[in-house]
Order: structure tokens, then C-alpha cells, then sequence
């Protein structure tokens, strides 16, 4: 048996520290801490000697067991965290990637072009608070024209350049030729006060090129309420051209004119350069009309207003040719 | 309705300034501007020449060979492509180094081995008008002695601002120079007056030669007539041409252009009948007769009239021009004519719109008939002012004027309130200033205690009420000067349940990696028989071409178009979804709603999913999501063979026990008939029915602390038992504490037998307050078995 002595106890500690530098795998680590440390290890051993010795003595080497331990764990501890990021390091390059090599397996849709401007012009009015409306696309002469005080012999009717139906009597059944016959079901639907714009398709007569389809959309908006002015016609304009296209943009009203506003106006915004862009028509419903849905206009009035939807998309992107909005080719719907 | 400077300062001789300032006045006025140009600028180096010979190119057959003087004495050979011109004709001539208002310049080169030393030149590419129908013919407009002269100072043309205006239908007052005058000298707060036309008349009286009877006075509200003498038909006067041109009218003769002239100045529209081809110059104004009749008019076109029509007939009843619409053939004026009979009449609008509308002949007099032209004084004014333009050419215009009248508007004072006014526009006006604006167009007003008595001026048709006047006085204030208001009783806005779910089932969509597409709703005759569907779909009248001219009565063929157009352009595998109605033809048998709604056709709003790529697995793992995600209550396949599916591979969908639509695969048949290679996993349903119907109630289930236990159960089903059959007994017998069944394997083969498949599903039985015991676990499992064998004779596996 090795005497218990400073001496040993020294190089203990020197045996046991070299061993533990040269182990080079956690696994080998532990083997070495076992054999000193451990329960049946060099260290435990000596430490049973220091029963047989005097009090004093037993005191002195208790000591030095006691740190001669504490240097060999503290040795030991510092290779563990050696070996530790070594042993990261070895199994990080072996997970090495070269991320450009990955192929893109998470694929969302896109929404179509015309809705996502349909959405957005919604959202800003909804936050005006406005409800939306809507209704079909196939109409009667009555809601496109009649009602909105156009009757059949109206110049203005032939501007619509309507796509008729064959249903009932000739030019009594058509694709609506814009949405304003939703203001018309509306107010016979519901009583005033009414806050509402009303998005969808519309239909024209036109052949489809680079800035004409025969199926477009467009929104409308009606507002029926108890002293509403041209004033607030404008008014409501500017604010929704601020929120939509940012408030920069200036706008103006040009007298115009419809069967269904008296007065009517064309709305412009500003571009850039400082000169206008016509963006839509509007005017203050006339009192026919509102007669028409049995709506008394000496006790309400009101506004109403309408632009293209498809338009917007095309202004946004630039698009050069419209008909990419019902082409569907996923290389165009996918950009978006 | 163009007009030029210089005309309507004849009526506003103030008018001046920078022609951008007060092209944007007429538009703030209402008349918007869509083009101004400067004209009569002449372009150098374009000179008066005069054609000297002409002959074929002997290598070409669209181009001649013209020599033309061009102020030298000499023949200059010049290679042109219009064929219009003869010899001694003065024309406008491009000489080489003459940079045309396009940008293009003269140079000389051969065409076709011949050489070409300059151009002849159209009215367009001076910029004089827009005729490019051949070479701009100057003869007897331009001064020979002035060959080789700029062209413009060979015209008598100086520089002068042309406005294009776009007047609006409330507007016949606009459709004249005179009346855009009046509107932009109100504007400018400048004065405004007619240079009154004077006539000298010969002694001879008009009513011995004429005679008018209106019949029909609700057609015609007024009509005038005047006899002329002497008349001689030739080329009109250079001043004249040369407006008529910048107006885009081209000089025709003298009598036409006087005709032409009055109406753009006045806004008066006329016709001129030979007189002697008008047996006693009677005229008699009527509805065509109610059995028909016909007549040729100026076109050489027979017409045929129904009994809405306006006619002008002579003294023996036969129609001899349909009114306000067209003159007949039967009393042209001709090289032979002498005495002409003049016509100016007020026609009633509705009733010229609809002949026109119905014989599809509009034209510049029409126009303006149809907006309702100034039945007051200014007809008279356009009368004399006819018979002082031609008195110019030496005719005789012979003594009086016959005016006979039918029905003309009311002019019975209009009460207008100015609160009304005031409420209607935003403003706060005095009447005094509400009078000012008004009669600063020639609207007449007086004070009648607070209000105002508006009379409407005989040129203002349109404009009837009260909200008529109102907006004339916010015209002339200004909109730009209405203070800008926002309404005060808005409420919260908001998207009805409907919108915000149709948002979601695109989100959901989208989520999932669908293309949303928007096809036009048009399908060609044949595409609904080609899908497999029934061909009956609401057809067009009027469809601008063959291939859209029927409305879809499901999504099914545009997408399959939309498929097979990116199938050829190589885009791989596609997902698509589409929101968008469809039209079905009525049951003739249906109740009809109310009034002429009953003719709609029953219009729905569907959604439809196509995955080109996948198979009708994939489409039901797309229903799957859309039902969880929008929690559908109770969505069933039930076997069918649905028109335009797969009949082994497809099933109608029931949601909460109504037929909502279909789902599975396109019949491979249908799929090549389009065009289209591979399977299509097939959605469509009625998206207005499913989300108008129960859904979206989600039962919140509390998260259990406790462990579950998960199970395995296969049982060897019959092939005709439906998988989803089975996952409907397994939860119904299995209770509450089931809370996950799946199906995780399918297995056929010789151990189950050729009629039946090994369906394997995975349940998670869970309590919320306790961990299940061994035998509660063991009797549930023992309840799952027995209910399944027994009801879908089914054997534990």
C-alpha cells in the first residue's frame, strides 16, 4: 500500500492530471475520474489511511486530501468542457449544410390581382364606415337603366354600350353595365340612413385589347342620409383618395354628368407631376331616383360615386396589357 | 364639340389669356377638355403647288406619278399614293427638308426606281383637321397667284387654339360655338352677345311659295321655313373651309357648308330641299303611318318607318325625310337646284332618339336634336344667319319667314329655394348671388319672398327642376370653391358575415397553395356539352364574338380552359380556385318573384378548386380543410357519378344534409376534350348556400392534463362500405373519450379477399379528469369492435 505522505499525495495529483490530459474522449475522461475519484479510486484509498493517524496528523492530510481532490476535479472539469466542444464542434461540421442547395417545398397561393385591390379599397372604406353590398350580374332593364333615370330613349344609354341577355324581350335583360344597380336594390331594401359602396363585375360591349376587357369590375358607393351635401361628396372623396393612395394626393371635381346625380361630377387625382388623372364619376343622387325606391328626397339626400377596379391594379403595377387579369396564366398570378 | 378661339370671340371678345388656363376654365365649367392643339401654324416648308400631270408609275400599282409646280414653273416629279387629285389642282406640297408635324422628313429618294422630290400633302398631316382620306384639294380655296407660298399664308389661315370638348347629354346649349361662349364668358365674368345677323329680303313673300302643317305637335315644337333664289352651288369661301375643317368637317359646297356652319355656330341643325322637287313647297310634319311606309333617304338607303317615327311629307302625303334624322333623296339639292327651301325645326327628344336608335343613323344634327336644341330666337337668329352667309354668293332670300309651332317645353317659372340650394351643395350663397350666377347664362330670376322664380332659358331642354338649377349655381361657383365636408352620421362600418367568410375560405385557400384565378364568365357554344354538363346556358344578344357568347352555368369549363393554357405554356403541376357566379337557366315551371326579376336567371356564387397534378384525393384533402377550418357541420360524400366527373372516383358533398356540390376528379374524357393531360382533383360548390348555411360553430374542448391512450383497430370492410361509414360508427360507439380518429392505412390484397380491403384506424381515447383505466380503455375498445362488425359486417383483423 502507497504511504500516505505529502509526497504521494503529489504525485497523485501529477499522475492523475496527466492522465486527464491526455484522455481525449469523454468516455476516457470519465475512466480516469473513476480511477482516482471514484468510490474504489486512488484517492479513496489514501483517504482510508487517515484513520490510523494521530489527530493532528489526521487533520494536516485530511487537508490535503481535500485539495489534492479539488485540484484533480477542478482538472478534470476543464477538460470535460474541452472534450465538450470538441466533441460540438466535430458533430456541427458533420451536420454542415450548404443551404443554397435546399429546394423551396413551401408553396402558398396568391390571391388574383383584382381582388387583392378589391380587399383593399373595402378595407379602407369599411374603416369610413361603410357596409358592403352586392348583387347579380345579370339585371333587368329596370335596375340598370330605368330606375336610375335613364329611360329607353336617353342618349345616355347607348354610351353604355350594354351586352343584352336572352331572356324576355329584346334589351330587356342584361350583363349590368355598371354596379350602380346595387344602389337602386339597396334602397328598396333598406331604410335610410345608408352607407354603402358596392364592388363587383361589370359588363361593356367592348373587345378586349391591351387596355379594354368586356368584363371588368368596378365599385360604387351610396350614401343616403338626412342633409348631405356636394360638400360632403368631396369631402368623403379627398378622405378616401388620402387613405387609399397616400396624402400627397390632391383631388378635384369637374361637372359632369349622369342620368342618376344632378349635380354630377368627374373625380381627378393629382399625379406626381402635378396634373390630373380621371379616376371616377359621382354627384348627389337625384331626387328621382331616390322617388324611384321610395325614398323621399325632401327628407333624405345623398351621394353616390363609382370607379374602375381593374384600373387600379393595372396603375399599381404598371401593367401593360389588361388582359393578364383574366389570362390566369399562374406566371402572372404567382408575381403577386 | 370642338371650337376654335377665334370663333368664340366673335361672341366674347374678351376672352383671352394662356389657352392651358382656360382650357382648364371649361373644364371646371363642365365641358371637359380632351384636346388641344394649336392650328393654322402652317408647317415649313409646305408650299402651295399645283398639279401640272399625272400618270401611272411603271412599276407600281398603289402609287402614281404627279408633277406638280410648286412656284417655279417647273415640273418637280413627285411619287404619290392617293389617287384623288386631277390636273390643275392646287395642293399643299412637302419639299424636301420639310419636317412633317410627325417628326417624319422629306427627303427625295426613288420609289421603285422612280425619283420622288417632296410629298403631297393630306388636311391630317398639316394638322388642318382630321381628313386623311386623300390629298387636301385647295382648288378654289387657295389664291393661284400664290404658288409656291406658305400654305398657310396661301389659305389665309393664322394661327388660332382649338379645344376638343366633351360635352355632356344635360348640355345642347354647348354643342355651339355660341353656347360654349356664353358659358366661358360667364365663367371669365366677361360679357357675352350675339353679333345679330341682318338680311336683306326681296319683295316676294315666302308664303306664296310655301306652306307648313305640323299634325303631329307633340313631335315638333316648331317649325320655320324660309324660300331662297338664285342659288348657286360651288366651293365655299376659304375663311369658311378652313373652320369647317379645324371643326373636323370637310368643305363639301357651298350650300352644304352654309348648312354646316350655321349649325356648329348656332348649335341649329337645318336641312335645304330643292324647292322646285316640292310640289307647292307644302310640308306637312307627322308620325310615319301606323301601317308603315318607306322612303330612300340621302344615302341612297330605302328605309323602312313604323309609326314612332318622325316624317317630313310633301303636300301628297309621301314621306320625303324622316324628321331630325335624315333628309330623302327625293329633294336633294343638285347641281341644277336654283331655289332652295330651308327648314330649321325644334324636334321633341325622345322621339328623334328613338328613331335614331332604332334605324342606327346618328349624325351631327341628330346629336343635338337629341339633347333638345334652343327652340326660342336663336332659331330665328339661325335663319337670318343662313341667308346672310349665302346672300354672300348672290342669292335672293325672299321675303318672310313661316313659323308655325306644335308643343313646346313649359316655361312656367321655377320656385327654387335657396336653402335648398344652400343644403343640397354645401354652400352658403345669398339668392342675390344664387340670381347673379344664374343669370350670368341667361336663366331669368325674380324674387318671390325669400325664394327665387327661375325662368329656364328655350336653349336649356334639359334642365327642369329645381335640383337642375341648383346645380347650375354650383356650377358657376365653382365645386372647387364647396367646402369639403365628411357626413356626420356614420356608423360602424363593417363586412357582412358572408364577405368576412368568403375572405376566409380564400385565405384558407391560398394557405394552402391555390392560384386564385378570375376568368371571364363567357364560354363558347359547345364548351357546356364538351364538359359533360347539360348545354342549356343563357345565351347573349349582342356578343362581341362567337366563342363568348354563352354564360357559365358551372366553373368547370374556364378552369379546364385556365388548366390546359398553363399546361401549354409548361408551368407544372397547378392549383387553382375561383370565386365567381354562375347563371342557371330558370325551370320555366318555378315560381315566378316579382314583377320582371322573374326573368333573371337563378344566379349563384360558387367556388371551385382544380388541382391539375393531383387526383381526387387531393381534392378531398382540400374539402377536408376547408371543412375543419370553417367547421362544417356534418359533411358527407355520397357515391354519385356527377355530370363531368369521374363516375369511379367522384361524389356529391352534403353539408348539414343539403346537396352542396361535388368533389373528386375530372372525367379523364372531359379533362382531353380540353386539352388537358393528367388527372384534375375536382371542388365545386354553391360557396353562397354552404356559407349562408350552419358552419363555424366551434365547441371548445378543454386540453387534458391527463395521458391518453392510443389504440390501433383494423378491420377487414366489404370494398362498397365506405371508409367514412365506419369513422362515423367508430365515434358514435366510442363516445366522449374519443377525441382522435384516423385513418392511417389501407390495405388490399389475397388476406382480405378481392372484395374487401383492411382499413386501419388509429384512435386516442382521453379524459379530462383522470387518466383512463386498463378496463375502461378495454371495454370501449370491445364497444368499437362489436359496433363496427356489427354494422358494417366487418371482421376484426
Amino acid at each position: 500500500m502507497t504511504e500516505l505522505n505529502q509526497q504521494t499525495l503529489t504525485d497523485l495529483q501529477a499522475g492523475a492530471e496527466d492522465a486527464i490530459g491526455s484522455a481525449e474522449t469523454l468516455d476516457a475522461l470519465g475512466a480516469v475520474e473513476a480511477e482516482v475519484l471514484g468510490k474504489k479510486g486512488s484517492l479513496a484509498s489514501l483517504k482510508k489511511q487517515l484513520g490510523g493517524l494521530e489527530p493532528e496528523q489526521r487533520k494536516e492530510f485530511g487537508q490535503l486530501v481535500n485539495t489534492t481532490k479539488s485540484a484533480i476535479e477542478a482538472a478534470a472539469e476543464a477538460r470535460r468542457s474541452e472534450l465538450s466542444q470538441v466533441a460540438r464542434m466535430a458533430q456541427l461540421e458533420d451536420e454542415r449544410l450548404d443551404l443554397t442547395e435546399l429546394r423551396d417545398e413551401v408553396k402558398r397561393g396568391h390571391y388574383h390581382l383584382v381582388t387583392q385591390a378589391r380587399d383593399r379599397l373595402e378595407d379602407v372604406f369599411v374603416g369610413m364606415g361603410f357596409q358592403v353590398a352586392e348583387g347579380p350580374e345579370v339585371e333587368t332593364a329596370w335596375y340598370n337603366f330605368e330606375a336610375l333615370n335613364i329611360p329607353d330613349w336617353h342618349p345616355a344609354r347607348g354610351s353604355f354600350d350594354t351586352i343584352f341577355v336572352d331572356l324576355g324581350e329584346p334589351e330587356q335583360v342584361m350583363l349590368r353595365s355598371h354596379t350602380s344597380p346595387v344602389q337602386i336594390r339597396t334602397m328598396e331594401n333598406q331604410e335610410p340612413p345608408i352607407y354603402i359602396v358596392a364592388p363587383g363585375r361589370t359588363f361593356r360591349t367592348d373587345v378586349a385589347d391591351a387596355t379594354h376587357l368586356p368584363a371588368f369590375n368596378q365599385i360604387e358607393g351610396l350614401v343616403i342620409d338626412k342633409g348631405i351635401t356636394l360638400g360632403d361628396l368631396s369631402g368623403t372623396i379627398d378622405a378616401f383618395v388620402k387613405a387609399f393612395f397616400g396624402h400627397d394626393v390632391k383631388t378635384r371635381l369637374r361637372p359632369s354628368y349622369f342620368p342618376f346625380t344632378e349635380p354630377s361630377a368627374e373625380f381627378d387625382i393629382s399625379r406626381a407631376d402635378g396634373s390630373w388623372l380621371e379616376l371616377g364619376g359621382c354627384g348627389m343622387v337625384n331626387p328621382q331616383v331616390l322617388r324611384n325606391c321610395g325614398i323621399d328626397p325632401d327628407e333624405w339626400q345623398g351621394f353616390a360615386f363609382g370607379f374602375g377596379i381593374d384600373r387600379l391594379a393595372v396603375m399599381r403595377y404598371q401593367l401593360d396589357d389588361i388582359r393578364e387579369l383574366v389570362n390566369n396564366d399562374v406566371r402572372f398570378l404567382r408575381q403577386f | 364639340m370642338k371650337v376654335l378661339l377665334s370663333w368664340l370671340r366673335e361672341f366674347a371678345p374678351d376672352i383671352d389669356g394662356d389657352p392651358v388656363e382656360l382650357g382648364e376654365k371649361l373644364s371646371a365649367l363642365g365641358l371637359a377638355v380632351e384636346e388641344m392643339s394649336v392650328t393654322g401654324k402652317g408647317v415649313d416648308g409646305v408650299v402651295l403647288a399645283k398639279v401640272l400631270d399625272l400618270r401611272p408609275h411603271p412599276d407600281a400599282d398603289k402609287i402614281q406619278l404627279v408633277d406638280v409646280d410648286a412656284g417655279d414653273g417647273e415640273a418637280l416629279q413627285v411619287a404619290c399614293g392617293a389617287f384623288n387629285m386631277s390636273v390643275g389642282d392646287l395642293i399643299p406640297f412637302a419639299t424636301i427638308g420639310t419636317v412633317m408635324p410627325n417628326g417624319m422628313e422629306i427627303a427625295q429618294r426613288k420609289m421603285r426606281g422612280e425619283m420622288s422630290n417632296g410629298m403631297c400633302c393630306s388636311a391630317a398631316e398639316l394638322g388642318f383637321g382630321d381628313d386623311h382620306d386623300g390629298i387636301y384639294l385647295l382648288t378654289g380655296s387657295a389664291d393661284e397667284s400664290k404658288l409656291g407660298s406658305p400654305i398657310n399664308e396661301a389659305l389665309g389661315i393664322s394661327e388660332d387654339i382649338m379645344w376638343d370638348l366633351e360635352v355632356n347629354a344635360n348640355r345642347p346649349d354647348a354643342m355651339s360655338v355660341a353656347g360654349v361662349a356664353r358659358d366661358l364668358a360667364a365663367g371669365l365674368g366677361i360679357p357675352f352677345s350675339f353679333p345679330e345677323p341682318s338680311i336683306e329680303e326681296v319683295a316676294e313673300q315666302v308664303t306664296d311659295l310655301a306652306k307648313v302643317e305640323i299634325l303631329d305637335p307633340s313631335l315638333c315644337g316648331r317649325f320655320l321655313a324660309r324660300v331662297i333664289r338664285n342659288v348657286t352651288v360651288g366651293d365655299s369661301p376659304q375663311w369658311m373651309a378652313n373652320r369647317l375643317t379645324a371643326l373636323g368637317m370637310r368643305p363639301i359646297n357651298s350650300v352644304v357648308d352654309i348648312s354646316n356652319y350655321v349649325m356648329l355656330e348656332l348649335g341649329q341643325p337645318n336641312h335645304t330641299y330643292d324647292l322646285n322637287l316640292v310640289p307647292n313647297g307644302h310640308l306637312r310634319v307627322r308620325r310615319s303611318r301606323a301601317g308603315g311606309e318607306s322612303l330612300v333617304t340621302l344615302d341612297g338607303v330605302e328605309r323602312q318607318l313604323i309609326d314612332i317615327d318622325g316624317v317630313i311629307a310633301n303636300g301628297a302625303d309621301d314621306a320625303i325625310g324622316i324628321a331630325g334624322v335624315m333628309g330623302g333623296q327625293s329633294t336633294e339639292i343638285g347641281d341644277t337646284t336654283t331655289d332652295v327651301l330651308l327648314e330649321m325645326a325644334w324636334w321633341d327628344p325622345p322621339s328623334i332618339s328613338r328613331t335614331v336608335k332604332r334605324l342606327n343613323l346618328p349624325s351631327e344634327a341628330s346629336v343635338r336634336y337629341r339633347r333638345g336644341v334652343d327652340y326660342g330666337e336663336n332659331m330665328d337668329r339661325a335663319m337670318r344667319r343662313f341667308g346672310q352667309l349665302i346672300a354672300d354668293s348672290g342669292a335672293m332670300i325672299v321675303g318672310g319667314q313661316i313659323d308655325e309651332s306644335g308643343d313646346t317645353p313649359d316655361r312656367t317659372p321655377i320656385r327654387v329655394r335657396p336653402a335648398k340650394v344652400n343644403g343640397l351643395l354645401g354652400t352658403d350663397l345669398s339668392a342675390e348671388e344664387m340670381s347673379d350666377h344664374l343669370e350670368s347664362i341667361g336663366f331669368e330670376t325674380s324674387a318671390a319672398g325669400d325664394d327665387l322664380d327661375v325662368t329656364i332659358p328655350t336653349w336649356r331642354w334639359d334642365t327642369q327642376t329645381e335640383t337642375d338649377v341648383s346645380e347650375e349655381v354650383g356650377r358657376l361657383f365653382g365645386y372647387e370653391n364647396i367646402p369639403r365636408t365628411v357626413p356626420k352620421g356614420i356608423e360602424p362600418g363593417m363586412l357582412s358575415d358572408y364577405q368576412k367568410d368568403r375572405r376566409r375560405v380564400r385565405e384558407i385557400l391560398v394557405g394552402a397553395g391555390c392560384d386564385e384565378t378570375q376568368p371571364m364568365p363567357f364560354l363558347a357554344p359547345g364548351d357546356l356539352a364538351k364538359a359533360g354538363l347539360d348545354e342549356h346556358g343563357v345565351t347573349l344578344s349582342n356578343p362581341i364574338v362567337h366563342e363568348e357568347s354563352v354564360l357559365r352555368t358551372s366553373l368547370l369549363p374556364g378552369q379546364l380552359k385556365t388548366v390546359a393554357y398553363n399546361q401549354s405554356h409548361r408551368s407544372g403541376p397547378v392549383s387553382l380556385f375561383e370565386i365567381g357566379h354562375i347563371y342557371l337557366p330558370k325551370d320555366p315551371k318555378a315560381e315566378p318573384t316579382h314583377g320582371d326579376e322573374s326573368l333573371l336567371p337563378d344566379e349563384r356564387e360558387a367556388l371551385c378548386v382544380a388541382i391539375a397534378g393531383g387526383d381526387a384525393t387531393s381534392a378531398v384533402a382540400m374539402l377536408d380543410l376547408l371543412e375543419t377550418e370553417l367547421s362544417l357541420p356534418n359533411v358527407q360524400l355520397r357515391s354519385a357519378e356527377p355530370a363531368g366527373l369521374h363516375p369511379t372516383r367522384s361524389a356529391e358533398v352534403f353539408i348539414a344534409g343539403k346537396h352542396r356540390g361535388e368533389v373528386g376528379e375530372v372525367d379523364p374524357a372531359v379533362a382531353e376534350a380540353f386539352g388537358v393531360s393528367g388527372r384534375v382533383g375536382w371542388i365545386q360548390l354553391d360557396l353562397g348556400a354552404v356559407l349562408n348555411g350552419p358552419h363555424g360553430k366551434k365547441n371548445y374542448r378543454r386540453v387534458s392534463k391527463f395521458p391518453s391512450s392510443d389504440i390501433d383497430l383494423a378491420f377487414v370492410v366489404a370494398n362498397d362500405v365506405s371508409a367514412a361509414s365506419v369513422a362515423t360508427t367508430i365515434k358514435k360507439s366510442a363516445g366522449d373519450l374519443l377525441v382522435d380518429c384516423s385513418l392511417f392505412d389501407t390495405y388490399r390484397g389475397e388476406s382480405v379477399g378481392a372484395d374487401a380491403r383492411s382499413l386501419t384506424y388509429a384512435l386516442r381515447l382521453q379524459a379530462t379528469d383522470r387518466t383512463l383505466t386498463d378496463d375502461e380503455v378495454g371495454t370501449l375498445r370491445q364497444a368499437v369492435i362489436d359496433a363496427v362488425a356489427k354494422n358494417h359486417n366487418a371482421q376484426l383483423r
